[in-house]
């Protein structure tokens, strides 16, 4: 029910065109069943001479002119059911346009809502969501519920309009040749349904095995040096002929339960008519039957067996809208982070101050604890230590993508959780180590956070990003696409881009989350020149494995589990027994 | 993925012959189903006939002579209608999931088959589509198409002579709108199938945002972009929103003209027909069965736009297949090599000579592109057991070096031998047997830690694995996980961290026991500490074995019995880790860069 209010709340503002969708195919449908009964009345009182008992239809043959009159121009007829024909198409296309008006906008909504709110899911969520489910959320599920909008459930409601006035058309001409004629029908109708619902096991059969079969596949093409280097192509060709194999049986088991229910319904179906056929002429030889109308019953009943069989499937379709409302509901059951607590507007210089903080995740998993630290605006800080360590969840404290459990952070000597997200991700630029470019231009990719960004601008960001150059000598340099459809990068220009996206906003706030580890020593050493010579100089911390990267702080603290175990600056850690020194003589080791 | 968009409406003869060649397997499957689906046709031109025929024999005539032999018929004919559905379905079926099967399999072995110099410059979305939306559209198409066109035809034909046969006049009559109608149809089919390809392009547009929208995530929020990629996705999904209603108000237009001159059809034969049972040349049968036919002619007009453009789809995906199918591996044994010692699939290894580890370049020249020379002239020899560093900024050829002498490519011009045997004589597995490998980007396959170290040696016993995992200080990292050795890795590895499937990748490198080893950027993932403990485990593994090693951290490499530093493609600097610091060339300048040494 829930999921439903939520269906008609992304249907605001369309539920009129909806209903009006809904009244132009009962109209459609009203003309869609006039049809053999004008060819009914031609046959049987007008080319026949048999009397018009219906007093609707005499009074409708009056006006055009009378029997007689119709006889001698039975064209007449043949305009009028052109005339029906053209009236049914102009309320279908009212129905389909309206229907799909409706359907679209509120798909639009509710996709626009949805990734809306993916992105605003709190940085937790990302860190361990299952992208391959959400995707298929956002796309397929919604595409579920567009479908069960613009074509489903208008369709059940037409076949069901029809259905009916059909019945009533039928029981009004002779009632024990509509019961004949419609024996056959819930037996088609619920066999479709019961065995839809029953080959949903087999089609996800299939479904799986398509996708063992693809991951085994891409499996294999990601690591296509090490088929080669293990010379296991005999091995992967029987890997992968099981899976194909597998997936070959399953979906010929399921065509092969298809065509069995195509077979019976069929059967049912050309039989009903053939029982039409042959009880009509038993009435027809008995008189209670006219030829005309014999011929309706055939024809209606030629009318109402493919709606029939297909509302079967229809339904069990429509109960996927359902299930995929709840998928959807799971996502926008999850909290989302609010940017913007308050409308405060601060500058910031960039002092940064951790007083006895401890962070732990919501598993009770202790990460940091009890970290005491100063650094000025301007500074550069350096974190060192094993991986695990606590650096990362240190760092990502700052710009509040995590929120510490104890002690108190300070920026400027205000408490960090009381400025608001958003301007702080604003004034903090923060370079994550496997950075994301999006299918976008380099350009645009380096001015990700402000599109209106100069042109001079970007190339001064790369250039301090030592990126410039590799970009330059790219064929269409600037305007080069990257991410999933354009040119690869490799690691190191991935996280050189992601510097240069990251310092053109000249934050007083700079992190480098192990970013410079593809770069090689030379490159990491020039950007950090180029860095320390631009003119604001920005508050840094820089993490690193490398001695020789985090050499120059001001500060240097070596984490390891969670806690500093030492700090200082280089020169003097070199000298004190621990962690440091021991990275240090194993990377500075000479052997005389 | 932008070109399946593309429509190409030109038809590729070359295409179709060469589809042929890989049909002939189902010829006789194809000769019977068309002949079923020529059956069909005819039986559901039958239908209007007995209609017709109760019409006039019991109903006109007032009587019930023969209407249980009629009620035989009629049934036994609704009875092969059904089996024909049954059988064709069926046929059909098999013969797309065959299909699609064995392209499948002959695809895959060709990508087992071809160098690596093919993988690299193609995206694996690339060969993945071929693979699979590919391989399906085509088997689909072929299989069902023939089904609609020989069923189609067949009962277009049948109704045809079944008309003439009635009433001539009367034929020609209901047939006159058919050519309105299929042009009208061809028309709007065409429009409608390019309105939906725009909606499936910007659809396909719509799913690579939401994958930046939930992989970007992270970045997102460091860069505060909320708002703009929210306006940006939101214009995306106005322009999906106005392309589908166009879509619908094309196919909308469409329905009512073809409705119209449908009953143009069935006007027509009203106002003759009757006019022809007036004066008494035709029977009300003869007009009921002409009122269906036209309805039921109409039918496969209305489709075969729709057929025309799936067919044309299936050639584009039929040319991309055979591309691939008909690529030519860069890296071929030679005839009497393959005679001898067996090709990649079908090895011969009991006639491979043993490998000691004595490598040699002779004048070796190598170019990945024409024209861009990455070695020229360039000799090495290499003694057994010897560990080779490779030092030098990218792009300088380290990586071809390691390449070329694991054969994943060949000397443009030059030779290279192993043992003093030239490796081009051997074949290209010959190395890779006695090779362990390990990668930057550790790879492993979905499985348990177990199957993923058995990978280097599909012969290994549990402890032969243990073994190596302990060499390499795995066991403990291992036995820690839930499972220990039967714990499933996830896929790509995902499960673990990137250290652990670096060790992973160590021990299943290890468990080979090859002559020859690769480190390529081995440990640059792991930290400092790790390190020391693998440099270790590296050390004793590579004992006795003739070794490459590619790092950008000295302290990997300065155990190397040589260090070459490569420059530009040719050795600038060569010897041990003393040797070149007292050199004080190039090496030097890059070591010190790295340490700094304290004043």
């Amino acid at each position: 029910m829930k999921n439903f209010k939520r269906l008609l709340y992304f249907m605001n503002g369309y539920k009129w065109i909806y209903l009006l969708a809904m009244i132009s195919i009962l109209i459609s449908q009203i003309f869609t069943t006039i049809s053999p009964l004008i060819i009914r009345t031609s046959i049987d009182n007008i080319i026949g001479d048999q009397i018009i008992v219906n007093p609707i239809i005499k009074t409708i043959v009056d006006i055009l002119g009378g029997k007689d009159f119709l006889r001698e121009r039975i064209w007449i007829i043949g305009i009028l059911i052109v005339l029906v024909a053209i009236f049914r198409g102009i309320f279908l296309y009212f129905k389909n346009t309206l229907a799909s008006k409706s359907a679209e906008n509120t798909t639009k909504k509710i996709r626009d809502s949805l990734y809306d709110h993916i992105q605003r899911l709190p940085y937790k969520y990302h860190v361990s969501s299952d992208t391959g489910e959400l995707i298929q959320k956002c796309t397929s599920d919604v595409e579920t519920i567009r479908k069960f909008l613009a074509i489903q459930l208008v369709e059940v409601a037409g076949s069901l309009f029809m259905l009916f006035f059909i019945l009533y058309i039928m029981f009004g001409i002779n009632t024990k040749m509509a019961l004949v004629s419609t024996i056959v029908l819930p037996i088609t109708f619920l066999f479709s349904y019961v065995f839809f619902k029953k080959v949903k096991r087999d089609f996800t059969a299939s479904d799986e095995a398509e996708a063992r079969m693809t991951s085994n596949l891409q499996e294999n093409l990601t690591g296509v040096r090490v088929v080669k280097a293990f010379s296991r192509q005999n091995f992967e060709i029987e890997k992968f002929d099981k899976k194909n194999k597998d997936y070959q049986k399953l979906t010929f088991k399921l065509i092969k339960n298809l065509s069995s229910y195509w077979a019976l319904s069929d059967f049912l179906s050309m039989g009903q008519v053939g029982i039409v056929l042959i009880f009509g002429s038993y009435l027809s030889f008995s008189g209670e039957l006219s030829l005309g109308s014999l011929i309706a019953f055939v024809t209606y009943v030629n009318m109402l067996i493919w709606p029939v069989r297909q509302m079967g499937r229809t339904l069990t379709d429509m109960g996927k809208a359902n299930v995929s409302l709840i998928r959807i509901g799971e996502i926008f059951a999850e909290e989302i982070e609010v940017l913007e607590e308050n409308d405060d507007n601060l500058d910031i210089r960039g002092d940064i101050e951790f007083r006895n903080v401890s962070f732990e995740y919501e598993d009770k998993r202790k990460v940091l604890s009890d970290i005491n630290f100063k650094i000025e605006e301007g500074k550069t800080l350096a974190l060192i230590g094993p991986t695990g360590s606590g650096k990362s969840s240190l760092v990502n404290l700052l710009p509040r993508l995590y929120e510490y459990t104890e002690g108190s952070i300070l920026i400027d000597g205000r408490e960090l959780n009381t400025i608001n997200k958003k301007l702080i991700r604003e004034k903090i630029g923060l370079v994550l180590q496997e950075p994301f470019l999006y299918a976008k231009t380099i350009k645009d990719n380096i001015r990700l956070q402000d599109p209106s960004l100069k042109d001079t601008r970007v190339y001064d960001a790369a250039r301090i990003a030592s990126i410039h150059n590799d970009i330059k000598s790219f064929e269409e340099g600037y305007e080069t696409l990257v991410g999933e459809r354009g040119v690869s990068l490799s690691g190191g220009q991935k996280q050189r881009m992601a510097i240069a996206r990251t310092i053109i906003n000249n934050s007083p706030i700079l992190i480098f989350d192990d970013s410079l580890s593809a770069v090689d020593t030379q490159t990491d050493i020039s950007i950090r020149k180029a860095l320390n010579n631009r003119k604001n100089k920005s508050t840094a911390i820089i993490i690193s494995h490398r001695i020789s990267t985090v050499s120059e702080a001001d500060l240097i603290l070596v984490l390891d589990k969670g806690k500093i175990i030492q700090r200082g600056r280089h020169r003097d850690l070199i000298l004190e027994d621990g962690l440091y020194k021991r990275i240090y003589q194993i990377q500075n080791s000479l052997d005389n | 993925m932008e070109e399946e968009f593309q429509g190409k409406n030109k038809l590729n003869k070359s295409v179709w012959l060469e589809l042929v060649k890989y049909l002939k397997p189902y010829k006789f499957q194809f000769f019977i189903l068309s002949l079923m689906m020529v059956g069909l046709g005819i039986i559901d031109t039958i239908f209007p006939l007995l209609t017709k025929y109760a019409i006039d024999n019991f109903v006109e005539k007032n009587s019930l002579i023969g209407i249980d032999s009629f009620g035989l018929v009629y049934m036994a004919l609704v009875l092969t209608l059904s089996i024909t559905v049954f059988a064709f379905i069926t046929l059909a079926g098999k013969l797309e999931t065959q299909m699609a099967y064995d392209i499948r399999s002959l695809a895959f072995e060709k990508l087992q088959r071809l160098s690596l110099s093919y993988y690299d410059d193609k995206a694996i979305g690339w060969i993945m589509a071929r693979m699979t939306s590919d391989i399906n559209r085509l088997s689909e198409t072929i299989s069902w198409s023939l089904v609609d066109l020989s069923w189609g035809f067949s009962m277009m034909i049948a109704i045809t002579i079944a008309m003439l046969s009635l009433n001539a006049r009367l034929a020609l009559i209901t047939l006159s709108v058919v050519p309105l109608l299929a042009i009208v149809s061809l028309y709007f089919q065409k429009k409608i199938l390019g309105a939906q390809r725009r909606v499936r392009k910007i659809n396909s547009k719509i799913t690579a945002s939401y994958n930046e929208d939930i992989q970007g995530a992270r970045t997102t929020k460091t860069l505060v972009r909320e708002l703009i990629n929210l306006e940006d996705f939101s214009s995306l999904t106005g322009s999906m929103r106005d392309s589908s209603i166009r879509a619908t108000i094309i196919s909308s237009v469409y329905l009512p003209i073809v409705l119209t001159l449908g009953s143009i059809g069935t006007a027509l034969v009203i106002s003759y027909g009757g006019q022809a049972i007036i004066l008494d040349i035709i029977s009300y049968g003869t007009l009921a069965v002409f009122i269906s036919y036209a309805a039921q002619f109409f039918q496969p007009i209305r489709q075969i736009a729709v057929i025309f453009s799936e067919l044309q789809s299936a050639q584009a995906s039929a040319e991309r297949i055979f591309s691939l199918l008909n690529e030519e591996v860069d890296i071929v044994d030679r005839g009497g090599v393959l005679d001898t010692y067996g090709d990649i699939l079908n090895p011969k290894s009991d006639m491979w000579p043993d490998i000691k580890g004595r490598i040699e370049f002779k004048n070796v020249d190598f170019s990945y592109k024409e024209g861009e020379k990455i070695l020229e002239n360039f000799n090495l020899l290499v003694y057994p057991g010897q560990t080779i560093a490779l030092v030098g900024e990218t792009g300088s050829g380290k990586s071809t070096i390691v390449n070329l002498f694991c054969r994943f490519y060949e000397p443009v011009a030059g030779e290279i031998y192993i043992d003093n045997i030239n490796y081009r004589d051997m074949p290209q597995n010959w190395i890779h047997e006695n090779l362990g490998y390990v990668l930057q980007a550790p790879h492993l396959f979905s499985g348990t830690i177990e199957e993923n170290i058995r990978y280097g040696n599909l012969q290994a016993t549990k402890e032969d694995i243990i073994r190596a995992s302990k060499l390499v200080d795995a066991h403990d990292f291992i036995m820690e996980t839930e499972s220990g050795y039967s714990t499933e890795v996830g896929e790509g590895g995902g499960m673990l961290s990137t250290g652990q499937k670096q060790l992973i990748s160590f021990a299943r490198a290890v468990v080979r026991n090859p002559r020859l080893f690769v480190l390529d950027e081995a440990t640059s993932s792991i930290d400092t500490e790790t390190e020391m403990k693998i440099q270790d485990a590296i050390n004793k593994v590579l004992v006795g074995r003739t070794s490459f090693v590619i790092a950008h951290r000295l302290s990997t490499i300065k155990g190397a019995d040589r260090i070459l530093v490569i420059k530009d493609g040719k050795i600038a600097e060569s010897g041990n880790h003393k040797e070149l610091i007292r050199k004080k060339g190039y090496y030097y300048t890059l070591y010190t860069n790295q340490f700094i040494k304290e004043t």
